[in-house]
């Protein structure tokens, strides 16, 4: 599927089958759901209702967050176990740009300083909070603020080879760091409660039905932007050498390429799109706290890439959507036995579906295929062209 | 004129009350050899029986007869008195300690210790003091008490006097400090003692009090020096002497010198303590992880597994919570043990050679493990019983008390750490698992069931967690996120001390837990978590392989 693309320039598109399928499918979605929203009356049963319009964009969402993962993981054998904090820190971001919009409408009435602020006795606005008024700025801040921590913490890691399990040990203590680090209510970002009670979002408020389907559709086209760049990168000769250094590290770096490079590139693009990811994910559910940093929260992004099939793209984004609503169903109908069902996802995943259901689904294809090749293999004795496999070493 | 008389009354007084103890103890030899103990007792029921009347001068013959009489009943019958808790029973007129509960009164005979049992107020006949008699009562108690037989009824007394330091104590004190045989307790009401002297108008006093109270480790001591020393608005010392200030200053110098001292050592045991349970933690983890290369995420809740067997065994012998520790140490091990073993031959022998899997599906497990737990012992935190013997704390002196729990810990933590030790260096077992480590199939090719040591291994360092689940239960309160609270803490152990090295693994515990503790101050708690996870980050860019890294052809494998 990673085969270097020649010819017309959407080459790298058109040959990724199950890529085209899925930008094909979220193309529709996010033409249909608002729509169906929107046009059709709430007594007809095709109507989509506003909550679930809102939980659509939540999953579209976890998938550009499993996206990021996904071109780290699948492409460049970098597990971390922290993008929650890049995913946080990019909904921080928006965050604070939606608090500043709320001006004096917040409960204390203050127009100069957010509620929590106000409560804490703060008298003035701490520098890190200027700026956020702008719109433009907030979403600058949004890819630099993650960007630029994912350069730090990549550019020392990288430079100093921490790999493997050393190199996600320590990007869970970063989001743990952070975690405690967000729970103060010194730091100026409302402490355990976050940044809530949000009104409006560039003038339009929040609570109508249409900026919900606006975010919805946002969510949507970013997500099929983001799957192109994503995978224009890794079908570049570029993508070529991430997929070298995953696989033999040392025999790259060998070969003459600054394997530290390309990775430190490749994990602030990543952490760049997963602060897009909260960013867009904040103003559809209405909060952002603390919590979003857990170390919990940061693994599960981590089985949503597995269970739909790690160094695919479109797996990733399939494995958000699948394991978030059989979430979101089983904490509603049985929340006694979802963290059962989650634990057992990693276990069976992990043993039985190493390449997840993507993988799952192309090695069926193949092997029918290769049926069909042996029963042709008698007239023509021809190679088969299968698909190959991406490696589940690390 | 004023000083001399107040001495002269002050001398009296002395005199009168050195020459009581040795009456009353006249009096008991004069009893003991003459006619029989009954005698006695009958006096003292008499005196207690005598309180009941309407005269208060009566009363206070009784109450100094009482004091006096050496009697071990007597502070039982001056205290309730003191307190307006003695009452005389209307229809029999026993004299009986009464409990307000609710509106009726739950009274127990104050001679023969039976309870009675509730009453109405209209029964009873509350036994009445004034002002003098409170007086005199609050006196005759701490000259009891500092006389008490019971160690730490004596010293309780001297502390009293040591917070509310009253000039009338002194008579009291002085002849508590001649007969007093522990030195801890004496050094308090010698410090008592100074302290009372200090406030003296007489010059001499207030220098003898001083240089007694010099640079005692109490903590009263500094204020007492700091009042000696209080300056009035123009900034000149209230005390017109230079030398007592000379000393005062001297004395809170030196007092400041060695509060320092034990402050430094208080906040090294604190750390040490601290590393200790970090070192428990994580000493299962550096097994499982720096010896199989295993990376165990489910390692936190082999500890909640053990805290939840703690938690049992108490449950299940409620009567001998003091020995349940001694069960819960070795069923923890069994029962986080087995665990391990299940997920080992269940799970992890698939996986070996892809650690980020193993990472991944032993994660699964650990959540597997919470809902478990939650379900079967609902989601509450559980309180488990500290046994008698772990509460309270050793004081040292004054200025250091050190609480049980945790020194226990610390040795606890040590034992288990040279246990370890010994297993893996002087055992069979020991030896099959070095040797599976260093070259699993050298070592299969020479006999050894590499399987099994896999398991039993891994068995280990999971008992091992659950041992640390038992000590962990003596320190918090116990319920399902236990687990997730330690695991990143032991895993920073672990990489700082350095993989596959079961000494790194003490160096990072020990510097870690002090670390800790001695940012605290300076930071807040939360923050020195902060910085040192911090540190930790930037300290593995420099030795990805931590502290005391392995050397040559494994560091890779």
């Amino acid at each position: 599927m990673t085969s270097i693309p020649k010819g017309p320039m959407l080459k790298f598109l058109t040959e990724d089958a199950g890529g085209k399928r899925l930008l094909i499918a979220l193309a529709v979605l996010t033409v249909a759901v608002p729509f169906f929203n929107l046009a059709v009356p709430e007594s007809s049963a095709f109507h989509v209702s506003t909550y679930t319009v809102a939980l659509l964009g939540k999953y579209l969402c976890y998938g550009l967050l499993a996206l990021a993962v996904d071109l780290i993981w699948g492409y460049c054998g970098i597990l971390s176990l922290g993008h929650g904090a890049f995913f946080a820190l990019g909904g921080y971001a928006m965050g604070m740009y939606l608090m500043r919009q709320i001006g004096d409408r917040g409960v204390y009435g203050n127009p100069l300083l957010p509620d929590f602020m106000v409560f804490l006795n703060w008298t003035e606005l701490p520098w890190y909070w200027y700026g956020f008024d702008s719109f433009l700025f907030a979403m600058v801040m949004v890819a630099l603020v993650p960007g630029l921590l994912a350069f730090l913490f990549g550019y020392l890691a990288f430079r100093s080879r921490v790999t493997g399990v050393y190199l996600s040990i320590i990007t869970q203590a970063l989001t743990y760091a952070l975690m405690l680090a967000f729970f103060q209510n010194d730091m100026g970002f409302g402490g355990n409660n976050g940044l809530t009670d949000f009104k409006d979002i560039l003038g339009f408020s929040l609570q109508e039905d249409s900026t919900k389907v606006a975010l919805f559709a946002a969510s949507g086209v970013v997500l099929i932007l983001s799957y192109i760049l994503c995978r224009y990168i890794v079908a570049s000769k570029y993508g070529r050498i991430l997929v070298a250094v995953r696989d033999a590290e040392s025999r790259t770096r060998f070969m003459g390429y600054r394997v530290e490079h390309y990775k430190l590139f490749v994990f602030m693009l990543s952490a760049v799109l997963a602060g897009i990811a909260g960013a867009l994910y904040v103003p559809q559910v209405g909060i952002i706290n603390p919590g979003e940093f857990a170390p919990l929260y940061s693994i599960e992004i981590i089985i949503w890439v597995a269970v739909g099939g790690r160094g695919f793209l479109y797996g990733a984004v399939i494995g958000a959507l699948v394991v978030n609503y059989a979430k979101t169903y089983f904490t509603a109908a049985f929340p006694e036995i979802w963290l059962f069902m989650l634990g057992g996802l990693f276990v069976l995943t992990t043993l039985f579906l190493p390449r997840g259901i993507v993988g799952l689904a192309s090695d069926i294809k193949e092997k029918m295929l290769a049926k069909k090749v042996q029963k042709q293999a008698d007239v023509k004795d021809e190679p088969v062209d299968t698909l190959p496999k991406a490696s589940t070493e690390v | 004129m004023r000083w001399l008389l107040l001495l002269l009354t002050k001398g009296f007084l002395c005199v009168w009350l050195a020459a009581l103890p040795m009456l009353s103890q006249a009096e008991d030899a004069d009893s003991n050899e003459g006619d029989s103990a009954a005698e006695e007792v009958f006096n003292f029921d008499e005196a207690v029986k005598g309180l009941d009347t309407k005269s208060y001068k009566v009363k206070g013959k009784k109450i100094q007869g009482i004091a006096l009489s050496g009697h071990e009943k007597a502070l039982d019958v001056l205290m309730p008195l003191s307190e307006g808790n003695l009452f005389a029973v209307k229809e029999t007129g026993v004299i009986v300690e009464g409990i307000k509960e609710d509106s009726l009164y739950t009274v127990t005979d104050i001679l023969s210790g039976e309870k009675i049992g509730q009453l109405k107020k209209k029964a009873l006949r509350k036994i009445r003091i004034n002002n003098k008699l409170r007086r005199q009562l609050r006196g005759l108690m701490a000259m009891l008490e500092l006389t008490h037989p019971d160690d730490a009824v004596r010293l309780a007394a001297a502390d009293n006097i040591i917070k509310s330091p009253t000039e009338s104590m002194l008579p009291f004190l002085a002849q508590a400090i001649e007969k007093e045989e522990v030195s801890a307790i004496k050094d308090s009401m010698i410090i008592a003692q100074g302290i009372i002297w200090t406030t003296s108008d007489v010059t001499e006093t207030r220098f003898k009090g001083v240089e007694a109270i010099g640079a005692h480790p109490h903590q009263a001591v500094k204020g007492a020096l700091l009042r000696v020393l209080q300056k009035d608005e123009e900034g000149n010392y209230l005390e017109p002497n230079a030398y007592i200030i000379e000393a005062a200053e001297k004395g809170l110098l030196e007092y400041e010198r060695q509060e320092n001292v034990y402050k430094l050592i208080e906040n090294l045991f604190f750390g040490l303590s601290a590393g200790s349970v970090l070192l428990l933690a994580a000493v299962g983890l550096a097994i499982t992880f720096g010896v199989m290369g295993v990376i165990n995420m489910a390692h936190g809740e082999m500890i909640m597994l053990g805290a939840y067997t703690t938690f049992v065994v108490q449950q299940l012998m409620p009567n001998s919570i003091e020995y349940s520790l001694f069960v819960a140490i070795p069923a923890a091990f069994i029962v986080s043990g087995l665990f391990g073993i299940a997920i080992e031959r269940g799970v992890i022998r698939y996986l070996y050679g892809r650690p980020l899997e193993t990472l991944l599906a032993t994660f699964g497990i650990s959540l597997i493990l919470q809902q478990l737990v939650r379900s079967i012992f609902s989601p509450l935190n559980r309180a488990v019983i500290t046994p008698e013997w772990m509460s309270g704390s050793w004081h040292v002196n004054g200025m250091l008390s050190l609480t049980y729990n945790r020194i226990y810990i610390v040795i606890f933590s040590v034992m288990v750490f040279v246990g370890l030790i010994l297993l893996l260096k002087r055992t069979h077992f020991g030896l099959q698992m070095r040797a599976v480590t260093l070259n699993r199939p050298m070592a299969s090719s020479m006999g050894i069931r590499t399987g099994w040591v896999d398991a039993l291994t891994f068995g280990l360092g999971s008992g091992i967690a659950g041992i640390a689940g038992v000590a962990i239960s003596q320190l918090t309160n116990v319920g399902p996120n236990l687990g997730q609270s330690y695991i990143i803490d032991s895993f920073m152990v672990v990489v700082f001390g350095g993989v596959g090295n079961l000494f790194g693994t003490l160096f990072g515990a020990m510097s870690l837990g002090i670390i800790n503790k001695f940012a605290e101050p300076w930071t807040g708690a939360v923050l020195a978590k902060i910085l040192i996870l911090v540190a930790i980050i930037l300290f593995i860019q420099r030795r990805p392989r931590g502290m005391f890294a392995l050397k040559g052809r494994f560091v890779e494998a």
